[in-house]
Order: structure tokens, then C-alpha cells, then sequence
């Protein structure tokens, strides 16, 4: 019982863990964005304002999917193992 | 210009009262509820009480209180920045009203376009909610915002307003901008109902995971205050120097900086969904072709 808890346990972290791999899609994203957005911003400082909330929103879309990962990550962490051991529990009894 | 009368000075006092009063009663609310042995914990919101409901109880939680809190000073908010517009009376405070009412008429004319200039009060409508829901955090209370059932009400919202202005011209148009290319139909529903989705998670995400990360940083740095300080002696020892101060730097970031923005990037989506979806010069043709029809 006490092995398969924390079986449990360990491979929920393991697989919140893994999921927050995804954080690496939207960093490289983001910081293409940003890039181009301080070149845009370089060659032409006048329309700084607009550059900057285009690129906040071309940011906030891009981090979508980093954000998929951390919410099942989040899941994983704090609420699947409850779930698991409570369906454990009233199987073996 | 007519000059504040007794009366008016009153309402004004009443207003004042109704935005601090509901914070006050959730600052209560949360100090009462919360045990006093416990410590720093990574929890969701609290469920007051259940109510009993015909097909499922109802749980009233935490982030339903806290969101009615947010209505309520922003309601009265308002009221107290419009009081006396209409009675000819001179305050300051008129000029921010104005101000924000100018802002969000030409953010919406903007990014929606001219058709769409009646949006404005619910544009800024969601701006304050979310933007608000998500400062709440200032005075010690739980975001609403970090609930997802909070923010997947607002999304669903969008998404209503959006499929009924896609179908504006007829279901078979509705049906018919799915199958662009027709084997592309299925994918086409998939990234419709992702919409809301990805809507509700992007802001719960970027306030869950803000907070999260404030109370991991803040255990972390209890932990080192006790390895360093610990061998003072008494009161000092337990004392958590580290503590003081320095998540107050990473509250601007997670708590106003990041708050605002997702505020403002769910309006903005918003307004991009509902416009874009819109076709606005079909629906133009149609309502020619029917005057056109009604002459004859």
C-alpha cells in the first residue's frame, strides 16, 4: 500500500516534471518576438507605443501553450494525487 | 454651477462607505475562516457553505465572494466618480470619468472598428472586473481571477457574443465558414472550441502560476531566515528577517504588472475575436439586398 502511494506520488512529480518542458516553445518564441520587436522599435522609435502592445499581445498568444503545460502541472501536482489515492484506497479497501 | 448641498455631501460619504465596507467585510471573512496554526500553503478557495440544488449542490466558495466583493466597490466606485455629473455641480473627479469613458469609446473604435462603438461599456466593463479581481490580492485576499471557473464564465461569455455575431448573416454563412476547405472542417470546429479555452486558461495561468511562485519564494526564504538567524536567541530566532520586503518586489511584478496586463490582453482578445469574426461587409450586402427587396 504504502509502495504503491508512493508510486503515486513520485511519478505525478515526474510527469509535472516533464510537462513544464513545453516552458521551452514559448521562451523561444516570446524572445523572437521581443527581438524583432526592439529592432522594429530601432528603426523607427516613433511608433514605439503601437510596437509594444502588438508585442505584448503576439507574447500573451505565444504563451498559451507553455500555460497548457503549466495548468496540467499544476493539475498533476496539487490535485491527481488525491484522486489516485482516494480511488486506491476504496478499491483495496 | 450650483454648490454641494448637505444632502449630497451624504450620498457622497455613502459611497465612500459601500466601496470599504465589502473589502472590510472580506478581510473579516478571511481572517475569521483561517485557522490560526497554519502556514504557508499552496491551497485553492475555500468553500464556505454548500447549498443544496435540485440537480448539483451548490458550493459557494471564496472566489464567488470575492468576485461579488470586486462588483460591488466597482459599482459604487462608479457611482462615486459620476455623482453629480448631471447636477451641474463642478468636482474634479468628473474629468477622470470622463477620461475613462474617452479611453475605452477610442480603444474600442480602434481595434473594432466603427460598427462596433456601442461595445465600449463592455469592453471597459471586463477591463475593471478583471483588472480589479486580479488587485484584490493587495489587501490579502484570494484573487477570483485564479479561480478557473471564474474566468471560464467570462470566456464563455466572449464565446456567445462571438458565435452570435458570426451568425449575424444566417446560419448556412455560420455552417459555411467552417468548410473553407472542406476537409479542413473538423480542425476548423477544434480551434473554435479551443478559443474559450485557451481564453480561460491564459489568464487563470498567469495569476495561478504568479502566486504560486510568491508563496514558493516566500516558504523558501522562511526556510533560510531560520538557517541563518536561527541560533539568535528568543523572539529573534523565530523571527523571519528575509521575509520582510523582498516579496513585496516580486508582488509588483506578479500582483499589479501582471494583473493589469492580462486584464488588458482578455479585453483586447475580446474585442480581436468578436470583430474578426464578424463578416461585416457580407452582412453590409445582405441588408442592402433586403431594403432593396422591401422597395419592391
Amino acid at each position: 500500500m504504502e509502495i504503491a502511494i508512493s508510486i503515486i506520488l513520485g511519478c505525478c512529480a515526474l510527469g509535472a516534471g516533464f510537462a513544464m518542458i513545453a516552458g521551452i516553445g514559448p521562451g523561444i518564441g516570446e524572445g523572437n518576438a521581443v527581438a524583432k520587436a526592439c529592432e522594429a522599435i530601432g528603426r523607427q522609435p516613433e511608433c514605439k507605443g503601437d510596437v509594444t502592445t502588438t508585442m505584448l499581445m503576439g507574447c500573451a498568444i505565444a504563451e498559451t501553450t507553455g500555460l497548457y503545460a503549466l495548468v496540467i502541472a499544476i493539475l498533476l501536482l496539487f490535485v491527481t494525487p488525491g484522486m489516485f489515492i482516494d480511488i486506491l484506497i476504496n478499491t483495496i479497501g | 454651477m450650483n454648490k454641494k448641498t448637505l444632502g449630497f455631501k451624504l450620498v457622497d460619504m455613502l459611497y465612500i462607505a459601500m466601496m470599504i465596507i465589502p473589502i472590510g467585510f472580506g478581510i473579516a471573512l478571511k481572517v475569521l475562516t483561517t485557522p490560526l496554526s497554519e502556514g504557508i500553503s499552496i491551497a485553492g478557495a475555500k468553500i464556505y457553505f454548500t447549498l443544496s440544488m435540485p440537480v448539483q449542490n451548490l458550493p459557494i466558495t471564496e472566489s464567488q465572494v470575492n468576485s461579488a466583493i470586486v462588483i460591488i466597490s466597482a459599482l459604487f466606485l462608479c457611482l462615486y466618480l459620476t455623482h453629480g455629473i448631471k447636477g451641474g455641480i463642478w468636482l474634479k473627479r468628473h474629468h477622470f470619468a470622463e477620461l475613462i469613458v474617452e479611453k475605452s469609446t477610442s480603444l474600442v473604435v480602434n481595434s473594432m472598428g466603427e460598427y462596433f462603438k456601442s461595445f465600449a461599456p463592455f469592453i471597459a466593463a471586463i477591463l475593471g472586473l478583471s483588472g480589479f479581481s486580479s488587485l484584490i490580492t493587495l489587501f490579502g485576499l484570494f484573487p477570483p481571477t485564479s479561480d478557473i471557473n471564474i474566468v471560464a464564465g467570462w470566456a464563455i461569455l466572449v464565446f456567445v457574443l462571438i458565435t452570435y455575431y458570426k451568425m449575424k448573416c444566417g446560419p448556412i454563412e455560420y455552417a459555411k465558414s467552417f468548410a473553407n476547405p472542406v476537409l479542413m472542417a473538423p480542425l476548423n470546429i477544434i480551434s473554435e472550441i479551443a478559443t474559450p479555452v485557451s481564453m480561460a486558461f491564459r489568464h487563470y495561468g498567469n495569476v495561478l502560476s504568479g502566486s504560486v511562485i510568491s508563496v514558493l519564494v516566500a516558504a523558501g526564504l522562511q526556510g533560510l531566515s531560520n538557517i541563518v538567524f536561527g541560533a539568535l536567541p528568543g523572539f529573534l530566532g523565530n523571527f523571519p528577517f528575509l521575509q520582510v520586503g523582498l516579496p513585496a518586489i516580486l508582488s509588483i511584478y506578479f500582483d499589479i504588472f501582471s494583473g493589469c496586463l492580462q486584464a488588458y490582453i482578455f479585453a483586447m482578445l475580446t474585442m480581436l475575436y468578436i470583430s474578426g469574426g464578424f463578416p461585416l461587409e457580407l452582412y453590409n450586402e445582405r441588408k442592402k439586398k433586403k431594403a432593396l427587396k422591401c422597395e419592391i
